[in-house]
Formats: C-alpha cells, sequence, structure tokens
C-alpha cells in the first residue's frame, strides 16, 4: 500500500556575504577578544597584584625563616602550592567567572555578541576559554615565582614529580570550577548576583555541604567538588592515595559521646579526577541550557 | 519568485499574559529602507530581536534572505548587519579591535579587514578616534561604532533599532546623515523608530505597529495619501537662502500645488494634491525652476497625523 510521503523541504538558499566560520573555529576568536578585554582589565591587574603580593610575602618569609620549610622540594612545594593554590583557584574563579554570563546581559555587550553570526555555545564556551586561560595564567604567575624560590634553594633540577601531578590536577579543578561559575552565572541578569552567590558556594557552600555530609551523614562526599580539590595537595603525601576511594580518619567521641565515627579527609587521585571530570562536563551542559533558554529581553 | 530579504511568518510572542507581538506576517524585498514605526510598547523591538533569535517566538517563524533564524542563526545572520537595544562594546577594545573581532568571527578575510574597517569608520566619522578605548566614547560615538559594526562586512539586510534614541540632537542629526548615505547602498534598511521626522526624512517604506498588531505596510506616499484627512504636504529643502516673496508665486502656480509655505529662508512646506505621479511632476518642476532643491520629502505633519490617527483608532 502506498503511503503519502510528504516532500523534501526545498534546500535553504544561499545567505549572502561572508561564511561563517565553524563553531569550534569561532570560539578561539572570541575567546582571544575576549582574554584582551581581561589583559586591560582592573580586576585582571588585581589577580595579577595578589598573586605577587602572595608571591613577595612567601619570598620573604622564606628568605628570613627556612627552616623546615625548605627542608626538602616535595615538603616545599606541598606547602607553597599543593596548599595554596586551592584559594587562588577560587579566587581567579571569581574574579574573572563571576559575572561572565550574568555581565553580558547587564553591560549589553550581549546584545553586541549576538547581533553576530555565532550560536550561543560560542559565546558561552568563548567566554569560558578565556576566563580559563586568563586564570590559569595567574596559577602559573604564582608558580613561577615559587619555582623561583625552589631554584635558590635547591637547584634547577630538584622538581619533584609531585609538582607535575598536583598542576595537573590544579589546572584540572581550575575547569571544574570555572565551570560552577558559569553556572551559577548564567542564572542570573545581574552581575553583583552571580558574583556573590558563586563566592559563597565556592568559599563556604561546597565546604559546608562536603561536611555535612561526611560529618553528620557518615558517608563520602564524592559529590562535592571541595572534596575533590584535596588531592591538590594530597599528591604530596606518602604514601599517595591513588584509588577511587577516599582517605579517611576515625573521630573517637568528638562528633557524639562514646561513638567512633569515620570521616572522609580527601578523595583518592583518581576518584578525585572522576569528581573533576563530572563537574567540567555537567556544568559546561547545565550552563549552556541555561544561557539557551535565557533571552535577551 | 525571488526570495524576500526578510519574512515573518505569524510571529507571536508571549510574556506570560502580556501578548508583546501578534502574528506578524510580513513580507520585505528589494533594496530600500522600511520604517518600522510604533509608540513604546508596541512591539518593535521585540520583533526586531525575534528576527536576530535573541529572544524566542512563541509562535510562528521569521526569516533573513530566506533562512529561518530559529533554526539556522549563524547562516540567517550572516548576511544581515544588527543594531539592537543599544549595545555595547567591551570597553577596553578600541573600535579597530572591536570592528576586528566582527569581522574575524563573521569569517571576513584577514586581507580585507584594514580596507574595511577604514572604510566604515571613515562612514561613521569615526577614523581619527580608531584606536581610542571604547569605554571613554559618549553615547552618541558608541552608537556610531555600533552603527559601523553592523556594517563592516556589507550586509544584504541592515536592521536597526531606534538608531538615533537617546542621542543629543547633534548625535542624532549624524545618525540621520549616515543613514541618508546607507541608503544609497542596494540593500534592505528595516529600522524601528518612534521619531517620525527621521522616518519621513529616510525611509521610502513604513511599517505601523500598536500593541503587537501591524496595523499597515506600504509607501509613504501611499499611507498619507491613505489615511492622512487633511491635505497632504511636502517639505523641499533648498541649497541656499531664498527671498520667499519672489519664490511662492512661482511655486504655487505649479500643478498640483496647493499652498506655499516658508518655513525659514531654505525650507518651503507645499501642500499638495494628487499621488506619488503629482509628486515626481512637481519635483522635477521645481528643479527646473533653479532654487537648488537638496531635498524632498513628506512632511512630518502628514506622517505625524497617519501615525496618531492610526495609534489612537487601535485603543
Amino acid at each position: 500500500m502506498a503511503t503519502d510521503v510528504p516532500p523534501p523541504l526545498p534546500p535553504a538558499p544561499e545567505a549572502p556575504g561572508f561564511r561563517a566560520p565553524p563553531l569550534l573555529r569561532q570560539i578561539p576568536k572570541l575567546a582571544r577578544y575576549q582574554l584582551r578585554e581581561f589583559r586591560r582589565s582592573r580586576r585582571f591587574l588585581a589577580m595579577v597584584g595578589i598573586v605577587l603580593v602572595v608571591g613577595a610575602i612567601l619570598t620573604a618569609v622564606l628568605a628570613r625563616y627556612r627552616g623546615s620549610l625548605v627542608a626538602n622540594p616535595v615538603g616545599f612545594y606541598g606547602n607553597g602550592w599543593g596548599s595554596a593554590v586551592g584559594y587562588l583557584i577560587v579566587l581567579a574563579a571569581i574574579l574573572f567567572g563571576g559575572d561572565a554570563i550574568a555581565g553580558e546581559f547587564q553591560n549589553k555587550t550581549g546584545y553586541f555578541l549576538m547581533g553576530l553570526p555565532v550560536r550561543r555555545s560560542t559565546v558561552y564556551f568563548g567566554k569560558l576559554l578565556a576566563v580559563y586561560v586568563a586564570a590559569a595564567s595567574a596559577l602559573l604567575l604564582y608558580l613561577a615565582v615559587l619555582v623561583g624560590n625552589g631554584v635558590v634553594y635547591f637547584g634547577a633540577g630538584a622538581f619533584p614529580w609531585q609538582l607535575g601531578v598536583s598542576l595537573l590536577l590544579a589546572l584540572l579543578y581550575l575547569g571544574a570550577v570555572v565551570g560552577v561559575t558559569f553556572v551559577f552565572s548564567s542564572l542570573f541578569k545581574t552581575s553583583a548576583y552571580g558574583f556573590v552567590l558563586t563566592a559563597v558556594l565556592l568559599l563556604f557552600g561546597f565546604t559546608l555541604i562536603q561536611d555535612y555530609v561526611s560529618v553528620l551523614a557518615h558517608a563520602e562526599p564524592w559529590m562535592v567538588i571541595s572534596y575533590a580539590s584535596g588531592t591538590v595537595g594530597s599528591v604530596f603525601n606518602a604514601p599517595v592515595n591513588w584509588g577511587l576511594s577516599g582517605s579517611w580518619v576515625y573521630m573517637h567521641g568528638e562528633i557524639e559521646k562514646n561513638v567512633v565515627v569515620k570521616i572522609y579527609t580527601v578523595a583518592g587521585v583518581a576518584e578525585g579526577l572522576l569528581i573533576m571530570l563530572g563537574y567540567l562536563v555537567a556544568s559546561a551542559v547545565g550552563g549552556l541550557w541555561l544561557f539557551e533558554r535565557e533571552e535577551f529581553t | 519568485m525571488s526570495v524576500p530579504s526578510l519574512e515573518a511568518r505569524g510571529l507571536t510572542k508571549r510574556f506570560g499574559a502580556l501578548t508583546a507581538l501578534d502574528h506578524l506576517t510580513l513580507r520585505l524585498e528589494g533594496a530600500k529602507c522600511v520604517g518600522f514605526l510604533g509608540p513604546n510598547g508596541s512591539g518593535k523591538t521585540t520583533t526586531l530581536k525575534l528576527l536576530t533569535d535573541m529572544i524566542y517566538p512563541s509562535e510562528g517563524e521569521c526569516f533573513l534572505n530566506g533562512i529561518s533564524t530559529r533554526r539556522d542563526r549563524t547562516t540567517a545572520l550572516a548576511g544581515a548587519g544588527v543594531l539592537i537595544e543599544s549595545p555595547e562594546i567591551y570597553p577596553s577594545l578600541t573600535p579597530r579591535e572591536a570592528l576586528e573581532m566582527v569581522a574575524d568571527v563573521r569569517g571576513v578575510p584577514s586581507a580585507e579587514w584594514s580596507p574595511r574597517i577604514e572604510s566604515v569608520l571613515s562612514e561613521v566619522k569615526m577614523s581619527e578616534w580608531a584606536d581610542r578605548k571604547v569605554g571613554r566614547f559618549s553615547k552618541g560615538m558608541k552608537q556610531r561604532i555600533n552603527i559601523a559594526a553592523a556594517l563592516v562586512h556589507d550586509p544584504a539586510v541592515v536592521l536597526l533599532d531606534e538608531p538615533s534614541s537617546g542621542l543629543d540632537p547633534r548625535g542624532m542629526a549624524e545618525v540621520r546623515a549616515i543613514l541618508r548615505d546607507l541608503k544609497r547602498s542596494n540593500r534592505l534598511i528595516f529600522m524601528s523608530s518612534h521619531i517620525l521626522s527621521e522616518v519621513a526624512d529616510v525611509c521610502d517604506e513604513v511599517a505601523l505597529l500598536d500593541r503587537g498588531r501591524l496595523l499597515f505596510y506600504d509607501t509613504l506616499p501611499n499611507v498619507i495619501a491613505r489615511f492622512a484627512t487633511s491635505r497632504r504636504s511636502v517639505d523641499v529643502r533648498l541649497a541656499r537662502p531664498v527671498d520667499p516673496s519672489r519664490v511662492t508665486g512661482p511655486i504655487a502656480a505649479l500643478p498640483g500645488v496647493q499652498a506655499v509655505a516658508s518655513l525659514d529662508p531654505q525650507r518651503l512646506r507645499l501642500q499638495i494634491g494628487g499621488g506619488v505621479e503629482t509628486e515626481e511632476r512637481l519635483l522635477k518642476s521645481l528643479v527646473a525652476l533653479d532654487l537648488g532643491v537638496v531635498g524632498f520629502a513628506e512632511s512630518e505633519s502628514a506622517l505625524e497625523e497617519v501615525y496618531l490617527s492610526q495609534v489612537a483608532n487601535g485603543e
């Protein structure tokens, strides 16, 4: 029996003018101009200033007190990098990413971008790439200061392998945190809301949730990004927990009288990697979904 | 049948219980300037935002150069230049850098960036500011850069949302001069405005929107002939001052002219009868009088009368 098949649609006419480059080529193009804007902005100067001040204080303290801080390269980089970089990552992500999407609405720069033949995903990932590179530049500047000090105390060849692993984990953690800031920034059209919510969540919120899950529910807080951040520093501690389950301590009577409670403190490296990757992917999908729904009213 | 440069089919936008645009159907072809008139909140900007996929339709669809903006915004906007809601450019960028970004993202070959950017900056009279930061510019200067950004790829369709809105008189005059120059190029200009003098001065056709509904779309003379209740009038602009007592007589004797009034030494308002053909004959006759005619346009008052009567009728 013959069925009625609708005739195929005629091909869409060719658009006059230039053909816009494909998505993957437009993203770095937009990111390049966004980065130029960042580089000239006060917030970038502020971030560089903070890193240089912290670096100067570190250098002065090392020069004055030395002691156990410079006993060996692993301990030096573990203290100087592993313990500190998490704060820098959060600060850089808030500073550059807190208003990344909300600011496009509030400052009306989004109306300029959306008049161009670009998809929303181009704008979203172009900005995300720019924020990531700007924040990573701040981290690398701090690392350069630290390595400069390390070379003074241990020589040019004394770089422990833990520093390389920690750097890779830090860069992945930065990606996940920037992704999270973009999700919250996509919820609003006002920069201040984006900044405040992102700052509250990254500075206190996730840590509180981690504590609630770990201490009150006695469960492993694998769903919290801050739990994964500990791996950036924990790779400097021997033996390294490379596994898919976190490290823990037993607390005797400190949570509840006469009760021993198992408290998870830091994720295993493989587990941390999965948590960070999970946040990276989920935040990219979720943030873009929010941005796609938001109208430039 | 040729592909329309701009088309809306049953385009509707609702914000909750409010219908901002109600089944707009409009089809624009060819090179001309179309004024999109309407009071505040009538749906003009909503239409332009729908046409550029900045907001999404509740019903219907719209096309630029035959391509659905909702289904393929990248291709649809490739041939369009857009200025909506007086957008802001990243303040640390210079006009040259901002225009480079536009050309780069639009896929203009890099060898063409410099001549194109120089050309559009010259067109909007911003060449000497090309390397200063946009953040320090006045609103009028920013608007001129926005217009340049909409033109850098020589688009077939230009969408402008109240291009002189919020500018001081000088800024408005500058933008209007740019629009007149734009008209000489072979492109469709679709411009929303509620400045009637601007529309009367620049546009060939007019669409009037009120409370989300299209009231009419036609050529400016037809609209005035159809809806204006009193006699029509045209304003004639002269290159040099004239003595009204010496020119009004000969002009009043021309076919179709019913009255002549001098607005100032270089502007006359003629009340006329008849349609477009009469206007054409009259213009030729005026030029033959060697008065230095440099402007001949429907007077604002005629369009204003139509606007007020139609918008009021809709209430």
